[in-house]
Parts: C-alpha cells; sequence; structure tokens
C-alpha cells in the first residue's frame, strides 16, 4: 500500500471573481520512504496539492490518503517546513524545536534529550540560546528542520524550503536533507520550481502543468547519489525537464500579460 | 566621542532658550508676574521640594520627614492616582482586547460600542464622574482608567488581529490545541502591540490626572499649579509644569525599559 495516496484531486477556488481550477484531476501514489518532488512554474498549483496534503486546505473534491486514512485536518503525523522558515520570534532555538515536544506533553528529561540531539544532528548547539533573528537564513532553515523532525512525523512535507538561500547554503542543506532522509527514512513530498533540486534530491520528479494544474510528467531520477550535477545524464534530464517545465512557463507569462495571472 | 557629540547637541537647543529667558527676565522687558525668570523658577522650585517643617524626631523618622516636602507629597499622589486608574483601565481592557480579538463574535458585538465611545475624551466624562462618585481619588481614578482603557483595547485587539496566520498553521501542524495556540502564540505575538497600547495608555492616564486633580482633589501636581494661579506665583505653576514633564519621562523610560527589556527577541525586528 502507498504511503500517500491522491486519487482524482480536484481544487477549485475563486479569486478577484474569477473561478481558477488550481488542481484537476491528480493523481498520485507515493511509497514509504520516497522522496517526491513537485516541480513547476508559480501558478501550478503545486504549493495547493502540497497545502492540501497538510491539511490547511482540503481538495474540492477527489480523496487524499496517509496510510488508508483520510485527510481532515492538519497534524503532526505530517510535518512541514515552510519557505518562510516560521520559527517562533519570541522562542529561542531550543524552544522551537521543543514546541511541538511540549504539545505532546513528553516528559520534561525525555524533551531535554531529543533537543539536544536534535541540536547536534544539526549542528546547531552553538546556537541553542539564540532566537531566530539573531540567525542566517540557512540556520532558520536548520531550526525548521530539527523542529519538525523532533515530533517525529513520518511523513515531511517541504515548501520550497531552501528557495531563499544562496547557492551555497542551499546545496549545503540539500546535502544534510539527503543525509537525515537516508538515516530516518521519512517520506518526503518538496516542492521546488528549481529543476536541478528536484534532480538533485528526488527519486521521483512530478513536473505539473499551469492552470489548471494537472500532472504533466512523473519521472523516476534513477541517478545514482551522491548526484554529480556536472554528469552528462544529470543534463540530459536537465534538458529535458527544463523543456517541460519552459511550455508552462510561457502559458504563465501570456496570462500574465494579459493580466489574468493571480498569485 | 560621536555619542558625546550627539549628547552635547542634544542640551545646545535648550540652553540657549534658557539663557534667552533669563535675559528677557533679567532686561526687566517682561513682567516677571507673567515670565519668571528661570533662576526665580528653580528657587520656588527647590522651596516647594524641601520639607516644610524642620526635622523632630517626634514626628516620625528622618526618611518620613524627607518626602514630606509638598512637591514629593503631590508628586506621589498623582503618581497613586495614575497607577490604579492605569490598573483598573489596562486591566479590564486587557482581557476584553484579547477576546474581541480572537473571536469575531465578541469583536462584532462589542465593536459597535467601542467605536461610539472611543471618540468621547476622558476630559467630558468630568461632570458625570463628580455626579457618580462625589469629590476625592474615586472620580480622578474613574476618568484615569477611561483614558487607559482605550489605547489598551484597541492595541490588543490589534496586536491579537495582527498575528501571522503562517505561526498559527505551523502550531495546527504541531497538532497545538486552541488553547495552546491562544496562550503559546497568539499571546506572546501579540505583546508588542499590548506593550505599545500599555505605552500610550500610561501617557494617556498621565495627561488625565492632571485634569482631574483639577477638579476634584485637593493635593496632586495638577490642583497645585491651579492653586498656584488664584495666587499668581507662575513661578510655581512652572515648576509644577516641569515636575509634571520630568515624572512623565520617567514613567515612559521605564516603560519603555521594561518592555525592551521583556521583548529582547523582538529588538530589531520591527526593521525586518
Amino acid at each position: 500500500m502507498s504511503h500517500i495516496s491522491i486519487r482524482d484531486v480536484h481544487k477549485v477556488f475563486e479569486s478577484g471573481g474569477q473561478e481558477i481550477r488550481a488542481l484537476q484531476a491528480i493523481h498520485l501514489e507515493i511509497a514509504r520512504g520516497e522522496f517526491v518532488c513537485l516541480l513547476g512554474p508559480s501558478g501550478c498549483g503545486k504549493s495547493t496539492l502540497l497545502n492540501a496534503v497538510a491539511g490547511f486546505s482540503l481538495p474540492t473534491s477527489g480523496a487524499i490518503t496517509v496510510e488508508g486514512v483520510p485527510i481532515t485536518e492538519p497534524g503532526p503525523d505530517r510535518g512541514m517546513v515552510f519557505q518562510e522558515y516560521a520559527l517562533f520570534p519570541w522562542m529561542t532555538v531550543e524552544q522551537n524545536i521543543a514546541f511541538g515536544l511540549q504539545i505532546k506533553r513528553m516528559d520534561k528529561a525525555a524533551i531535554r534529550s531529543k533537543v539536544d540531539d536534535l541540536l547536534g544532528m544539526l549542528h546547531l548547539e552553538d546556537f541553542r540560546k539564540r532566537y531566530p533573528k539573531d540567525l542566517s537564513g540557512g540556520m532558520r532553515q536548520r531550526v525548521a528542520i530539527a523542529r519538525v523532525l523532533a515530533i517525529d512525523s513520518p511523513i515531511m512535507l517541504m515548501d520550497e524550503p531552501f528557495g531563499a538561500l544562496d547557492a551555497l547554503t542551499r546545496r549545503n542543506l540539500q546535502d544534510e536533507l539527503l543525509r537525515l532522509w537516508t538515516e530516518l527514512k521519512k517520506t518526503i513530498l518538496f516542492v521546488t520550481h528549481s529543476i536541478e533540486e528536484a534532480l538533485y534530491l528526488a527519486d521521483r520528479t512530478v513536473v505539473m502543468t499551469y492552470r489548471p494544474g494537472t500532472i504533466k510528467r512523473d519521472l523516476s531520477i534513477d541517478l545514482p547519489r551522491p548526484r554529480d550535477v556536472a554528469s552528462p545524464a544529470f543534463n540530459a534530464l536537465k534538458k529535458e525537464l527544463s523543456q517541460l517545465l519552459m511550455e508552462e512557463q510561457d502559458r504563465h507569462r501570456q496570462d500574465e500579460f494579459k493580466g489574468a495571472a493571480v498569485d | 566621542m560621536k555619542r558625546y557629540r550627539h549628547a552635547a547637541s542634544g542640551v545646545l537647543v535648550p540652553l540657549v532658550a534658557l539663557a534667552l529667558w533669563q535675559l528677557l527676565s533679567s532686561m526687566g522687558w517682561v513682567n516677571a508676574t507673567i515670565l519668571p525668570s528661570p533662576l526665580q523658577v528653580l528657587i520656588k522650585w527647590w522651596a516647594y521640594l524641601r520639607p516644610l517643617e524642620a526635622f523632630d524626631p517626634a514626628q516620625g523618622s528622618y526618611l518620613k520627614w524627607c518626602f514630606s516636602g509638598e512637591l514629593i507629597q503631590d508628586a506621589l499622589g498623582s503618581l497613586y492616582r495614575v497607577l490604579v486608574g492605569f490598573f483598573i483601565g489596562g486591566g479590564l481592557a486587557l482581557p476584553l482586547g484579547l477576546a474581541m480579538g480572537y473571536s469575531r463574535v465578541m469583536y462584532g458585538l462589542f465593536n459597535p460600542l467601542v467605536q461610539v465611545l472611543r471618540p468621547i475624551p476622558p476630559i467630558a466624562y468630568i461632570p458625570l464622574s463628580i455626579l457618580w462618585f462625589g469629590l476625592g481619588n474615586p472620580p480622578a481614578v474613574f476618568l484615569i482608567s477611561i483614558g487607559a482603557f482605550f489605547p489598551v483595547l484597541m492595541n490588543t485587539v490589534a496586536g491579537v488581529q495582527n498575528v501571522d496566520s503562517i505561526f498559527l498553521r505551523v502550531g495546527r501542524n504541531l497538532g497545538a490545541t486552541r488553547f495552546t495556540q491562544f496562550t503559546r502564540i497568539i499571546l506572546p505575538a501579540a505583546t508588542p502591540y499590548i506593550f505599545t497600547g500599555a505605552r500610550i495608555g500610561m501617557g494617556t492616564a498621565f495627561i488625565v490626572v492632571i485634569v482631574s486633580e483639577m477638579i476634584a482633589v485637593n493635593n496632586g501636581l495638577g490642583y497645585r499649579i491651579l492653586e498656584a494661579r488664584e495666587y499668581l506665583w507662575s513661578d510655581k505653576i512652572i515648576a509644577g509644569m516641569f515636575t509634571i514633564g520630568l515624572l512623565g519621562l520617567g514613567i515612559d523610560t521605564l516603560m519603555s525599559g521594561l518592555s525592551t527589556h521583556l521583548l529582547k527577541w523582538h529588538r530589531g525586528l520591527e526593521q525586518g
């Protein structure tokens, strides 16, 4: 049985008096431990799909199930990492990481040792007493990842988590994420608009179309890890995906020229 | 060095103004009853500050004697009314503001009334306050509470309503109950607003205390400057006014120091 099952999902919403078909007939089966990237231009519904799996905004029709159970609301079994980090600015690094555990009413000693483990795992020991405003973007995203790992959710949902980082920090965190994924065997659904990021990380890359959001291509990436971004095989895939993506980007651009694109 | 230069430039204008003022008086260009010289004000201020009687151990401790000066008694009286009024007004505004910010229903119920009452200046309540509470501290405290109430209320409502929705999403994602969402996310996220409201409320309380003392009580800084006018003691009026200014500045400095200390996480966040 697949871990996450998305069947015939449609999502329609209104924006500016206009009906937007954000998702249309989406079918996706994600196996346990699989790393899947949703790739597409902005407005293609990839974040809408992620939010539907997270339970923040449920589909208009169709079903999303996790281990056979339909999703009705957000929950700690599907931890989410946001592009804008969303750390609580009034909590220190360790308080941010501990928050989910306090919600679970775990006892203090257990929280402490778990937080210590995570601080070590994500190289944050020296920053435990800092507030988020005193951290760099990369550090903040490490804390956000630690906060989700703390609650042991089997599924990690990531919404362009590295989109705001510089290229080097980004590669760094990508490697870190792959290491954690291998170690902890999470199922990851990862939204990005970077072709290279999708190819570098994912077992499978799902390319989505611009409005209505449908699945244009579901591509297995069989390259061995660690992946060499300069290899011919990597670049062949990159070229293939670029072409697919540019077609969608063109449609997005035309819509924008018409003033119809609403994000 | 730069800091000193900054401080030096800050006292330049007051010094020049003082010098001009002294010059006007010394040259006899203005009537001393209408505008006494700064020196005269300072002398009066000192007399106002000093204990009225000589120290007598039979009358109580030395410390008590030190605080027996008219000015200190007035300042303490005003401060007492400000604090009591502020805590009553703010104490009522805070829970109502939290409820109105959090619940649309509560907002819909209370907002129309609040919007009607809010533009009424506390001073307009003076006749009613005397009718209801007579003379003395109660009407003064009532007016001050009204003055402190609305700034705290409006800012608390805004603080709760402006909590970034992403924080609430994170809370739901981590499995927080509504209660936890409120106490651990909404409340701390709204504190910068609440502190701003408290600071404005305290400022309003301070304005209202002076006015209320002019009508309802027979001590306090507001009472004293009005009393001084009866005798044409303009030096005492001005000494009283400066005392009001300094006390207000002191309270505001304390409030902002407290909020900076408690909101360490927030410092510098406003700029992004």
